[in-house]
């Protein structure tokens, strides 16, 4: 069985005085995607933060292609092929969406330089890209904001996507071209780990499924066996399915 | 009583406890023991930098604010005497006066600046202390009517401070009884008296609070303490003694100027002796402003002898040139922001807590 | 900006993409408010150049710390230290080439000038280098020791100019093409601030350039707005922070040159009591602003000379009147950028 492209293993997070993470195990294989599910505050954004290498993780290890990563600078988890698209989204608004595009393609060095085919591509997941790619990209709707977070993250190829609720106040329609997208990167061989609140969008991609609270990994397993296991799904996400649309 | 009276903060180091001494004892035997006009200026000028940084050790040691403005409260304690004793003649409720309307001002305008600075940035405070106290200093200089203008304000002194008053036509072990010695003794016991009544304040609940802030003011806040409330009282405190330190900078020199108590360079100066001797100590403003002001006019002497031995190279030569002491007290500035944030006093004392 | 055929009205609904350029505005609202309180149109016309001529220099030297700020928080309290070196280096590279300084010769007095502005933009980039590695890399992110050992630095540098050059005031006379004025009618232009114009607008022009149409410039905008972001993308901000920092050390160097040739006198002090000057700029501008750092620039200059000669007693107050009332219109600078 080939090794896991990420693992986690007894991580620790310290922020300040506040010990965030507990402990945390986590494996996500290649070509998975992997959801991670939990209520607020659980440690979701903090475990993607300190695999991106934003917040340092204070024991534990966290290893990408089996190397340890856990000390390595932020740019240089970036460069091994990890792309992250936080829940803020990180869009620079003063800049054009070309621009922040451009700067995403860090092979690029003028627009020019980018695959045209992989930027029809993005353009065909999320077409407003193509109508404002020269307006700044701080007057764009949530909704193209976040599409253009994930487009960023894609632009070139990497190995590992990790996606801080892409979802979160979209219109149903958005959601149905981020899934698209989601599976199409998949079948490209790339990898993902979705932070998500919504389960009924997670099930739809989710290969694996790890549930995050009060800083530990309380359970792990296939989505196909949490989607169809309502007792299970309402122990651990405390709210029935409903109230996570 | 010893424990009542230093607020139960000790040196903590047998050598800070030395030169502490030592230096206390320098002050108050000055006339009789280093006789001359020079030396007893150093010792006066050193009193009185002694309260002005303590005053500001209280504001960035113990409170963590960096205030570029503090020279402004030193001023306005020097030009509230000044100004008085100009225009009421010399008598002590010149004095009085003086100091009394300095105090209001300052306090006024310690809580403006106090209260604005909880609403910026550290850097931005800095930034706009640093324009308010220029801006104070054209002030001065341009109310000339009032200030002096350029050339400042003479005037005499209280009769009794004054040079030519004698107490006694008998000189006492060799040293003349006059307005001078009077002055000086005033000045080193009003220090003292100062300098106990900060210990007192650091040493209080209300200090360490103002620690506690410092340390991490989130924290505070989520303690219970209303962390508006003690920076802004920090900032008033620290602006009334930095203002009678003023005030008795005007008795001493029977002169005042903007570059006497506004310059930018006394801003500096006092920077460099609280961080040297020792950010958060109190005792690091007494040794720290002994330190540069002693290096200030006596070690120019040293140097010079430095200087003439390196006469064959020349960059040698000015490096170590008496003009450049402030080249090596700055250099040690910057290693002690860097290296020693607890300067001189920290040092010693983690000495002392190391087992030998 | 281009809107192609909309397929849902509600997707098009974007405005135009109008540039913010109301700020501009404030320059010439300034200079005609000033006309008629100067009385003579001639005299205005010779306050507005000497204005627009000290604005150019402030700006040179304020771009760098605006945008050193910017990208990393940290303000340099010894930025004045690059400026009094500048100066310093031009009295000796013209020191050596006094003759053709003094010539008449405008070839031979630009042969003077260019290589004293090279040569301080060269020293004062090395000595930015060797300032940010020993005196900021130690204390990021630490904004309290940072005010203190940028000071520090600059006591330090201010003292080492001096073991050079020795702690007087050295003369600095304009090389002789330079001297002088132009006559516009009855209007007098001093051709030295001409010249400070057209460096002054050459130097905003490539930094414009650079900002906007190179990837560095991208990161350098972007950083700005979001480090983090641009150091999860895979850029490395730290090395980019050094460079600059070194352009803008170079930078200010530069203006001290402008700034000695100006004044026709430098002296160790020349640095730090611009100090002042530059925070109100940066300030007005936005931090991290260029461009609001070029109009703040200019304002400045333009007020520090209209109330010279209006009301000389309140010069420097009328500066931060300024920047009062800028902030009032807005709180974050003319351009306020980033997430702070």
């Amino acid at each position: 069985m080939k090794a896991p492209l990420l693992e986690l293993e007894g991580v620790h997070t310290h922020i300040g005085a506040y010990h965030i993470l507990h402990g945390v195990d986590l494996k996500v294989g290649h070509g998975e995607l992997t959801v991670l599910l939990g209520r607020n505050g659980a440690g979701k954004t903090t475990t993607l933060r300190t695999i991106m290498g934003l917040w340092h993780a204070s024991s534990g290890g966290v290893r990408f292609e089996g190397e340890d990563i856990h000390a390595r600078t932020t740019p240089e988890i970036a460069r091994l092929g990890i792309a992250y698209v936080p829940e803020n989204m990180g869009i620079f608004a003063d800049l054009t969406v070309r621009e922040n595009m451009l700067l995403a393609a860090r092979s690029a060095k003028r627009i020019d330089d980018i695959d045209s085919k992989r930027l029809d591509w993005i353009f065909g997941l999320f077409p407003a890209l193509r109508r404002f790619w020269q307006h700044p990209a701080g007057l764009l709707s949530g909704g193209q904001k976040q599409m253009m977070a994930v487009a960023r993250a894609i632009i070139e190829p990497r190995q590992l996507l990790l996606i801080d609720e892409p979802s979160k106040g979209l219109a149903p329609a958005i959601i149905q071209n981020m899934i698209v997208a989601f599976r199409e990167l998949k079948q490209k061989e790339t990898s993902i780990l979705l932070v998500e609140q919504n389960f009924n969008f997670a099930r739809q991609l989710g290969d694996q499924v790890a549930v995050m609270d009060g800083g530990r990994i309380v359970h792990t397993g296939s989505m196909a066996e949490l989607a169809g296991d309502e007792g299970l799904q309402q122990r651990l996400l405390g709210l029935s399915l409903a109230a996570h649309q | 009583m010893v424990h009542h009276l230093f607020s139960g903060d000790f040196p903590r180091s047998r050598v800070l406890l030395v030169v502490l001494l030592a230096i206390v004892l320098g002050l108050v035997l000055t006339p009789f023991a280093f006789p001359g006009a020079k030396a007893l200026n150093v010792a006066a000028k050193i009193c009185i930098f002694i309260v002005l940084v303590s005053s500001f050790d209280l504001l960035l040691g113990y409170t963590g604010i960096v205030s570029f403005a503090h020279t402004m409260f030193f001023g306005i304690g020097a030009y509230g005497v000044a100004i008085a004793l100009t225009h009421m003649g010399p008598t002590w409720s010149a004095v009085a006066a003086g100091i009394g309307a300095a105090l209001v001002l300052s306090l006024a305008l310690s809580l403006v600046i106090g209260l604005f600075s909880l609403r910026v940035k550290a850097l931005f405070y800095a930034m706009i202390t640093l324009a308010v106290a220029a801006a104070f200093q054209t002030l001065a200089s341009q109310l000339s009517d009032l200030t002096g203008g350029e050339d400042g304000l003479t005037f005499r002194v209280p009769e009794m401070l004054s040079p030519g008053f004698m107490l006694s036509q008998h000189p006492f072990l060799g040293v003349s009884l006059d307005g001078r010695l009077i002055s000086f003794y005033l000045l080193v016991t009003v220090t003292m008296v100062l300098f106990l009544i900060m210990l007192r304040i650091v040493n209080s609940p209300f200090g360490r609070v103002l620690q506690a802030i410092r340390e991490n003011e989130f924290r505070a806040e989520a303690l219970g303490y209303r962390t508006v409330i003690y920076r802004t009282w920090s900032n008033m405190l620290s602006a009334v003694f930095a203002t009678l330190a003023g005030a008795l900078l005007a008795l001493w020199l029977r002169y005042n100027g903007p570059d006497t108590s506004l310059s930018f360079e006394i801003m500096i100066d006092i920077l460099l002796m609280v961080v040297i001797g020792g950010m958060g100590t109190l005792y690091g403003s007494v040794v720290g402003a002994t330190l540069f002001i002693i290096t200030q006019n006596y070690l120019q002497d040293l140097m010079k002898v430095a200087s003439n031995a390196a006469n064959g190279i020349p960059l040698l030569r000015d490096l170590v040139s008496p003009d450049r002491w402030l080249l090596w007290l700055g250099i040690l500035f910057v290693l002690s922001v860097y290296r020693f944030p607890a300067g001189i006093v920290g040092k010693l004392r983690a000495k002392a807590l190391r087992p030998s | 900006m281009n809107s192609s055929a909309a397929t849902s009205p509600v997707l098009d609904a974007l405005p135009e993409v109008k540039p913010d350029r109301l700020p501009l505005l404030l320059l010439p609202v300034l200079a005609l408010v000033a006309l008629p309180l100067t009385g003579s149109f001639s005299t205005w016309v010779t306050l507005t150049f000497a204005g627009l001529a000290m604005g150019m220099i402030i700006f040179i030297i304020a771009s760098g710390l605006t945008l050193v700020f910017g990208l990393m928080d940290v303000l340099n309290f010894g930025h004045g230290v690059f400026i009094t070196l500048g100066a310093f280096l031009a009295t000796s590279v013209f020191g050596r080439m006094s003759g053709w300084a003094e010539s008449d010769s405008l070839y031979r007095n630009l042969v003077a000038m260019l290589p004293a502005m090279l040569v301080a933009m060269a020293v004062t980039g090395v000595v930015g280098f060797a300032f940010e590695r020993l005196i900021i890399r130690p204390v990021y992110g630490q904004p309290l020791k940072q005010i203190m050992i940028t000071m520090g630095g600059m006591i330090v540098g201010v003292e080492l100019i001096k073991v050079f050059w020795g702690a007087q005031a050295i003369p600095l006379p304009l090389p002789t093409a330079f001297r002088g004025s132009l006559l516009f009618g009855e209007a007098a232009v001093e051709k030295y601030r001409l010249v400070a114009v057209l460096v002054g607008l050459t130097v905003f022009a490539a930094m414009h350039w650079v900002l906007s149409r190179t990837k560095v410039g991208l990161l350098i905008r972007a950083g700005v707005q979001d480090r983090e972001m641009v150091e999860s993308l895979g850029y490395r901000i730290g090395r980019l922070f050094v460079g600059v920092f070194i352009a803008g050390s170079a930078l200010a160097g530069l203006g001290g040159v402008m700034w000695g040739l100006y004044q026709q006198i430098v002296t160790p002090e020349m640095g730090s009591q611009v100090n002042v000057l530059l925070f109100i700029v940066i300030i007005i501008g936005g931090m991290g602003s260029v461009g609001g750092c070029f109009i703040g620039a200019l304002l400045v200059g333009l007020v520090s000379n209209y109330t010279g000669f209006l009301a000389p007693k309140v010069a420097l107050f009328s500066n931060i009147l300024l920047m009062v009332i800028v902030l009032l219109w807005r709180p974050r600078g003319l351009y306020s950028v980033g997430n702070r």
